[in-house]
């Protein structure tokens, strides 16, 4: 992205039609430390630039002087929001470039929580994109449902947010004693509720003419950008990384992928929106078919993988989280590099924004859903 | 009534000081303006509670709990805090306009209650014959505070919020000044107490003559008070607080006393104009059994619940729906409110044409009296309602044919189910549009 040109002299503001906006870091509604430059012309978005890395932690770095075990916990930190799905990416890579066998029941209970995951990153999703269209009222709504998820985490992992849910080899206790009562009461009662978030919002018609048209994405644009996760789904590419290259149980699931038409906020909406349903039913039938036996797998003293590099990605609630792993045969690795969805995702900004109005840059940042812990890293 | 009593002992120990033009026309409006600053000070601080309430049972959660019972010491204890608070300008702000912007925003708001009609009698502080006008005026003024507080700021979102706050309001002023002509063509006054008066006399409030201006009325109150879904002048996800995005403490507070005052006082209008204002039926009774001073009271609370009903639907509004955009918002400002108060206006005057025209036809007899407003018989009652209500549809088919080509007009047919497909395990479909 190339820089905007700001003017600086008063002869160039008072000649000049456009006004430069800075939006952020400290902005209600850029979700995080998300700095836009935007270049104005009342209105009107004719430029934008962003301006990220006030979140950077230099994780990939830090990465190089630990040992295999103990970078699990940074992952969890990329994407705060679904800190269970990002710790798995970590683990799965370590365990695949190994081979290590790890029990089923490790891979169900492994899809079942990454899935009550993906709603609660979707949930605040719903949440956040509707507060900034306007409609409080949903946010705390969908705050009561997330809730009842971060409930099962912390009986779980303990955490609520930032769990650390994996281990190399599987995972670090068998599920608690009322998790199959837990979890199947919330697939109970999530269809009904849901509902009732679609009835204030899908057919509202200052809902529909907020979203539907704004931020369109054509699907040879989003594939060539790089979009993934629902992004690219609301286009119309039928691309998720659970189908295309399962991982952990998704290859016993029968599940649907919903696709948009248009591209625009409105498709992404529905489509996030039906994902959460589909979710709901992988942790129905998993919860069904879970296992029993060990979760977790003879491990050597030492993880050690094999020297070479590695590549593993899985459909994270943002987008296809990938990690490239270079390993040189000692006990830390040579080379952590992190495919950051929202970070690519948030490339397609501009694209969607220019000539839109001030207030749609919020829906748009809004519907790419970013995290800014995992695009400044 | 021994509770009343006070008043006439204090006319009597005043008729020793004054004489008694001194006491009706200096002293009783000094008391009546004092105690109506008060209460309605009190008002605007009790609706901020009130939403905070409405808006937390909404949400599933409780609301202000801990100040008070119930929280309902929360309203003084964040006047406190906000009173003790630094008063802070920014340092290349305009200082002196940056100073007196919230008080000319305060102040057009509580001048506008002097002719409120809270009651009959000596509910009222001024009875003023361009009473309605007066209103309008003086709201009006309000939108200069909210423009020199966003130019005077400094700031590029108090700027734009000024801009925005500036166009909404001066277009959505005429949508509410027309949108009122209906109903003063029934009142032949635009003295407010006389328009209560004129429903009073009649029996019936004009809300069911007018149907469409009282919903235009409505919308456009909302737009002209910057309150959701229109509150684009203060949009926080999008202009941080827009207008008043510099101002702190004390001087902050004010804008929002502003806010919920000319809430008070549109609703306190769309009372007076369409719902009878303090008229209630049979409270007429209480005056013909002596009670005059029970009946004033009787009818203060009936005005009281009346414009408090207009203020939930305010809040229940806030809390339902999501912010129009800037273009939209001005969309349904010229497209869509303007047209059908013009259309309103030309369906009243009909309305009130055919019933002029059929007094007396064949022995029919529509009109009463033209005294205290349009007096209508049931027959002409019946007319009225009825071309009021066929007004409502009569106005929809048209301005849906006006907007027939307009983009947002279709939304609904827009709507798209998304599809589903259960791609193939194991096999990448990545081509477009598969």
């Amino acid at each position: 992205m190339h820089q905007v040109e700001i003017a600086t002299t008063q002869e160039t503001l008072l000649d000049s039609p456009e006004m430069v906006l800075n939006m952020g870091p400290q902005h209600p509604s850029t979700h995080g430390v998300l700095r836009i430059i935007l270049k104005l012309d009342g209105e009107t978005v004719i430029d934008l630039d962003c301006d990220i890395g006030y979140l950077h932690r230099g994780m990939e770095k830090i990465s190089e002087n630990r040992m295999y075990t103990q970078i699990a916990p940074y992952w969890d930190r990329l994407d705060y929001i679904a800190a269970v799905s990002n710790g798995l990416v970590w683990v799965e890579t370590v365990e695949q470039m190994m081979g290590l066998p790890v029990p089923p029941r490790a891979h169900y209970l492994r899809t079942i929580l990454t899935e009550l995951n993906r709603i609660a990153s979707h949930l605040l999703w719903l949440a956040t994109h509707a507060l900034d269209i306007g409609a409080v009222t949903v946010l705390l709504w969908a705050l009561r449902e997330r809730e009842e998820i971060l409930k099962i985490f912390e009986r779980q992992f303990g955490a609520r947010l930032t769990c650390h849910a994996w281990r190399v080899g599987g995972m670090p206790n068998d599920a608690y004693d009322d998790f199959n009562k837990d979890v199947r009461q919330f697939v109970n009662n999530f269809p009904k509720r849901l509902e009732e978030y679609e009835t204030v919002l899908s057919e509202n018609r200052i809902w529909l003419s907020r979203t539907v048209g704004i931020g369109v994405i054509s699907a040879e644009d989003a594939i060539a950008i790089g979009l993934s996760g629902p992004a690219l789904r609301g286009s119309g590419v039928a691309w998720d990384v659970r189908k295309s290259r399962p991982y952990a149980a998704y290859a016993d699931m029968d599940f649907d992928i919903p696709l948009g038409e248009n591209g625009d906020t409105y498709d992404r909406y529905l489509v996030r929106l039906e994902e959460m349903r589909q979710s709901r039913r992988i942790i129905d039938q998993a919860l069904e078919k879970l296992p029993d036996g060990p979760v977790n797998a003879k491990l050597p003293k030492i993880v050690k993988p094999p020297v070479g590099d590695y590549y593993h990605s899985i459909e994270g609630p943002k987008g296809e989280i990938g990690c490239y792993l270079v390993s040189d045969g000692t006990a830390q690795p040579w080379r952590v590099r992190v495919r950051p969805p929202s970070f690519i995702n948030l490339q397609a900004l501009k694209q969607m924004c220019v000539g839109h109005l001030v207030a749609d840059v919020v829906a748009i940042i809004g519907t790419l859903d970013i995290v800014l812990g995992e695009i400044d890293r | 009534m021994l509770l009343l009593g006070p008043i006439n002992v204090l006319n009597d120990l005043l008729l020793k000081a004054f004489s008694q033009e001194t006491i009706t026309f200096f002293i009783w409006p000094l008391i009546q303006i004092g105690l109506v600053v008060t209460l309605v000070a009190l008002w605007v601080a009790y609706a901020t509670y009130l939403e905070r309430k409405i808006s937390a049972f909404m949400q599933a959660r409780l609301g202000p709990m801990r100040v008070g019972p119930w929280g309902l010491l929360q309203p003084i204890a964040d006047g406190l805090k906000l009173l003790t608070k630094e008063d802070f300008i920014p340092d290349k702000a305009d200082r002196w306009i940056f100073f007196f912007a919230p008080y000319i925003a305060v102040a057009s708001a509580f001048i506008v209650f002097s002719v409120i009609p809270f009651g009959p009698d000596w509910a009222v502080i001024a009875d003023v014959n361009i009473g309605l006008l007066l209103v309008l005026a003086v709201s009006s003024v309000g939108v200069l505070a909210l423009i020199l507080a966003g130019w005077s700021s400094n700031s590029k979102y108090a700027l734009l919020g000024g801009l925005r706050s500036s166009a909404q309001m001066v277009s959505y002023e005429v949508a509410m000044g027309l949108s009122l002509i209906g109903a003063l063509m029934f009142a032949r006054t635009l003295s407010l107490s006389g328009i209560v008066a004129a429903q009073a006399s009649d029996s019936i409030w004009f809300l069911v003559y007018q149907p469409t201006g009282f919903f235009l009325f409505l919308i456009s109150g909302i737009a002209e008070n910057n309150r959701a879904p229109f509150d684009l002048p203060e949009a926080e996800s999008e202009l941080v607080a827009g207008f008043h995005t510099e101002y702190s403490g004390m001087r902050w507070s004010l804008f929002f006393m502003a806010e919920y005052a000319a809430m008070v006082v549109v609703s306190a209008v769309a009372t007076t104009v369409y719902l009878g204002g303090w008229y209630f039926p049979f409270v007429y009774r209480l005056e013909a059994a002596g009670q005059h001073n029970l009946f004033v009271f009787v009818s203060l609370l009936v005005f009281l619940v009346k414009t408090s009903i207009i203020l939930y639907v305010y809040f229940w509004l806030r809390w339902t729906l999501p912010r129009f955009r800037y273009d939209q918002l001005m969309d349904i400002g010229w497209k869509w409110l303007i047209p059908s108060a013009l259309i309103n206006i030309v369906l009243s005057g009909f309305a009130i044409f055919v019933v002029q025209a059929l007094d007396g036809w064949r022995g029919i007899n529509t009109i009463e009296s033209l005294e205290r407003g349009l007096n209508l018989t049931a027959t002409g009652k019946g007319i009225m309602i009825a071309i009021g209500v066929a007004g409502l549809f009569i106005t929809a088919g048209l301005l849906a044919r006006i907007n027939w080509r307009s983009r947002d007009f279709h939304l609904k047919t827009q709507r798209r189910n998304i599809r589903l497909v259960n791609v193939p395990k194991g096999k990448p479909a990545v081509q477009p549009g598969s």
